[in-house]
């Protein structure tokens, strides 16, 4: 996908310290929260929204690792798909600083904080990223930090 | 007694295990990774992956799901120990999360927890905090994710 010229696909070198990448916006869907929590995380305040009501999380919630998942959507649409992404090897930190409701809608940006080509790897770019996630009251969710590799436009990445 | 009571630094609970199946690869993958090589077998083979593997967001929410169905198991051996049965708040989130190795389709992979860390939470008496490390093993024995967890615990426990 996107490999035609006039739209190259982002290469190691594209991702300079300072670029942001905007994240969303995503609506959190009432089934989705039920149905990723019935598979990997059921707790009564994911699967139930009077069971949510009365937890301290307030209402029908994501469970954390949904919202893990919902961020990586949100950074695979906004750049990773039309790029030379190579996986993640690491997560230095995700802090769950609200809960994410059913019905939230989530935006945010994803920041490169530095760029280093890998001695082991020759051809591939660790790029470092932080992304900040809000909710339609502006109020901050989730931040999360993470290092990505990513092949170089001179090994052919681009191509 | 108090609910932080039920965690012993050092103790490691043993989880179980999963195996990952390409479909339910897929499946998480086209929800909230779809990169190429946790989609698609072909496409797995040119990527560094070099076969189809697990999004790790899957792989580290399947923790979770054995997290959950542990619970009844650990909680009786509580009780049998004369512990208190701990009422679980929120996690204010995961720290240090690594990959270290690829889950691929058809790896079964054994999860663990041990707890490294507790304390009651200074701005907040009723409730504590619990340090787990989660790890998962593939069959060949090689770490294949590790993470910090941070859980709060009600002081007070729920029986």
């Amino acid at each position: 996908m996107n490999t035609a010229p006039d739209n190259p696909r982002l290469c190691y070198e594209d991702f300079t310290p300072g670029r942001e990448f905007a994240l969303g916006p995503l609506t959190v869907d009432a089934e989705e929260v039920i149905e990723f929590a019935a598979e990997f995380d059921p707790q009564p305040m994911h699967l139930d929204e009077t069971a949510g009501k009365e937890s301290l999380l307030g209402g029908l919630a994501a469970s954390g690792w949904q919202t893990c998942g919902l961020i990586m959507r949100m950074m695979a649409q906004s750049y990773i798909l039309n790029s030379t992404a190579q996986g993640a090897p690491k997560v230095d930190y995700v802090r769950w600083k609200r809960p994410v409701l059913a019905g939230d809608v989530l935006s945010g940006v994803s920041r490169v904080l530095s760029a280093r080509p890998l001695k082991s790897r020759p051809g591939l770019g660790i790029v470092q990223f932080e992304q900040e996630i809000h909710n339609q009251r502006g109020e901050l969710v989730c931040e999360c930090s993470n290092p990505t590799f990513f092949a170089m436009r001179d090994a052919g990445g681009g191509q | 007694m108090n609910g932080l009571d039920a965690f012993i630094v050092g103790e490691k609970l043993d989880y179980g295990a999963h195996t990952f199946t390409p479909e339910e690869i897929i499946r998480f993958a086209r929800k909230y990774d779809p990169q190429p090589f946790h989609l698609d077998a072909e496409a797995a083979r040119n990527s560094m992956f070099g076969a189809l593997c697990a999004s790790g967001w899957h792989t580290a929410s399947v923790w979770m799901k054995l997290a959950v169905e542990y619970r009844p198991v650990w909680f009786r051996s509580l009780r049998e120990r004369g512990l208190p049965v701990p009422y679980f708040g929120p996690s204010p989130g995961i720290f240090d999360v690594a990959w270290t190795k690829p889950v691929y389709a058809g790896d079964t992979i054994h999860y663990f927890s041990e707890c490294i860390d507790k304390r009651p939470r200074k701005t907040d008496p009723e409730w504590g905090i619990v340090i787990t490390r989660a790890s998962g093993f593939n069959e060949a024995g090689d770490q294949v994710v590790t993470f910090d967890n941070a859980v709060l615990i009600r002081r007070q426990p729920s029986d």
